[in-house]
């Protein structure tokens, strides 16, 4: 699913965010990518969601190599193979949990009716069938972010990209929110999230652990060079 | 490596019009604030081609309505410099004329003055003139009487008189009647009509007339026209026209000065022409103003609307659609205010065109022009926010709280 090999992310001033990182992760697979701040780890998120290309190096995704696509086609690979889970939950305000989740699926070509009916299913697979018409400042934290979740998960995508989920929210409605994620997977959906938090990293079957841009240590070893 | 079904789906047109909407939808007071601008532009331009229009109207409607074929024929000036005066033969000789189908004349009785009253000092003389008319001249110059009768054969023998309309007003008598009297040259002439402004003929305005023979008889009028006017032929005016001077005095064509009174109208209405392009432009400037308003909330728009952009791109939106996206916001903004603003124009000229009692004229391709000029200005106004939005890296957008 994820096939990084000898990645680096260099940023206009010199800074190397990533430094060379190879990296596997199946289908399927439930992944933690854990380090402190300025590891690398978001850059890795970015670079795996294909948000951003690399400086250096070799990135597939879902079977396809990132530099040979052109940015409207990653855009149709976001749009319907990746989902983004965000600390901030992104939502709009004013707009319901319904139309919020709904216009997760604006670019996928669905019609609206059938957006609404996708966006309504995934509410309900999150838990929040009976809230749907609440706007996000109705709703607690938690809620917000199972909200962010269902518009992740609408388009049924292969792979979730999870950034900080649990990061702005109090330990009850985190050990919610990662349990909604364990059961995303238990489904099939590959799903990786990025944390700080190493409690959360080690309650996932793997650990990828950052520092300095590198990869220091990942419970998977040896690694597998199995291709995506 | 294969890119097969990664084309980026295409967006439903009703789609990029609600992403558009949205910034319109959560910030309301500044969507209206920047349309505004651009309704200001469109309601001045509109407004202005719309008055104009119907001031227009109204002087062909009153053109219809008096005639454009009215010709009249005055002394001019002698070589010498002095004033001339028309030959007695003039009004039958320009009434041999083929194509003309009336002719009348007044003659300027001159030094004698109208007063209200025995009253009033010799010195305020309140500018009225006294003028012996022939009793055709009502139906040549068109015009009618407000109050009381025309001169006919009968009163035209005896001390009676027809006010203009100003002389009326000035003298302060609103109604003809036999115990209305007022001194003319020193004799008392009864009231027996006043008269409607005569558009054509201002100068019978702030006369007042009298029978040609009575003026004779009382006033020591010399009997001599000053002024002939002549109906002709609509479709032979120009023709008429040319040979009116030489027939009115075919001794000296150059003493007489022949004159259109409609043309003075028509000059009348170029002139406001002229005014009306000076404040089409004020307009555009109006518009361009409301343009740069556009641009400006568009640009803010985008710089607020960062991480919106950033997640947007990461649920897959092309760049394409997020330029789409806030074009379109920019069009609706200007097309809002255009509509808007075409609804305000007209509706001035409606109020103005009331007041002043004139048709109503809403010409469509104003209307159409300025919903247009507003199409144009959203794209421009919007195009540069718009690629910039969609330049914006989905990281950088992202990291924006």
């Amino acid at each position: 699913m994820i096939a990084l090999e000898g990645v680096t992310k260099i940023y206009s001033g010199g800074v190397a965010a990533l430094a060379g990182v190879s990296l596997t992760i199946r289908r399927g697979e439930l992944a933690a990518i854990v380090g402190p701040s300025g590891s690398g780890k978001s850059t890795m998120l970015h670079v795996v969601g294909t948000l951003d290309r690399p400086t250096a190096g070799r990135v597939r995704i879902d079977g396809h190599d990132v530099a040979e696509l052109s940015d409207a086609n990653l855009s149709a690979l976001r749009a319907r193979r990746i989902g983004f889970v965000f600390q901030q939950f992104h939502l709009a305000g004013g707009t319901s949990a319904l139309d919020n989740v709904a216009d997760g699926l604006l670019y996928t070509g669905l019609r609206q009716s059938q957006r609404r009916k996708r966006a309504a299913e995934a509410l309900e697979r999150v838990g929040l069938g009976p809230r749907m018409h609440h706007e996000p400042h109705e709703l607690s934290g938690g809620e917000k972010q199972r909200v962010a979740i269902a518009r992740a998960v609408a388009g049924e995508p292969a792979l979730v990209l999870a950034d900080e989920p649990t990061g702005a929210l109090d330990s009850v409605s985190g050990a919610g929110v990662m349990d909604l994620l364990r059961q995303l997977n238990a489904e099939g959906t590959t799903v990786v999230i990025i944390t700080h938090d190493h409690a959360i990293a080690d309650s996932l079957p793997r650990q990828v652990r950052m520092l300095d841009g590198r990869i220091v240590e990942d419970s998977a070893r040896p690694r597998t060079e199995v291709p995506a | 490596m294969t890119t097969t079904g990664l084309t980026p789906a295409r967006m439903w047109p009703r789609d990029v019009l609600k992403v558009g909407a949205v910034g319109l939808r959560t910030r309301p007071l500044r969507a209206f604030l920047s349309s505004l601008g651009i309704a200001i532009g469109i309601a001045a331009m509109v407004s202005v081609v719309g008055i104009s229009s119907s001031s227009q109207a109204e002087l062909d409607r009153k053109l219809d309505a008096l005639g454009t074929n009215l010709l009249t024929v005055t002394p001019g000036q002698t070589f010498g410099g002095d004033d001339a005066t028309l030959p007695d033969e003039s009004e039958s000789m320009v009434a041999r004329i083929g194509p003309i189908e009336s002719v009348s004349a007044v003659g300027e009785v001159s030094d004698t003055n109208v007063y209200r009253n025995n009253k009033i000092p010799e010195a305020e003389t309140s500018g009225i003139s006294v003028l012996a008319a022939r009793t055709t001249l009502r139906s040549a110059i068109g015009v009618d009487v407000r109050s009381g009768t025309w001169l006919n054969a009968a009163t035209s023998r005896y001390p009676a008189t027809v006010l203009g309309a100003k002389t009326a007003d000035r003298l302060g008598i609103g109604h003809a009647g036999p115990d209305t009297k007022v001194l003319i040259g020193g004799e008392w002439f009864t009231v027996v009509g006043i008269l409607e402004p005569a558009p054509l003929a201002p100068e019978l305005d702030t006369a007042a007339l009298v029978g040609w023979p009575v003026a004779e008889s009382l006033l020591d009028f010399d009997g001599q026209a000053t002024t002939v006017y002549t109906r002709s032929d609509p479709d032979q005016v120009d023709q008429v026209q040319a040979v009116l001077g030489a027939t009115a005095n075919p001794e000296q064509p150059n003493e007489v000065e022949v004159s259109r009174p409609s043309d003075a109208l028509a000059a009348q209405k170029a002139a406001g022409e002229a005014f009306t392009g000076l404040l089409l432009g004020l307009g555009a400037v109006a518009l361009l103003v409301g343009g740069v308003g556009v641009a400006n909330t568009m640009v803010i728009s985008v710089l607020e609307r960062r991480a919106e952009i950033g997640l947007r791109r990461s649920l897959g939106a092309t760049r394409g659609q997020v330029r789409a996206q806030f074009l379109a916001e920019s069009l609706l903004l200007s097309t809002l205010g255009g509509l808007g603003g075409a609804v305000l124009g007209s509706g001035v000229t409606a109020g103005y065109a009331a007041y002043q009692d004139w048709p109503v004229v809403v010409p469509a391709w104003a209307v159409a022009g300025g919903i247009l000029a507003t199409v144009g200005i959203g794209s421009l106004a919007g195009l540069y926010p718009a690629v910039r939005a969609s330049r914006l890296s989905p990281t950088e957008a992202l990291a924006t709280p």
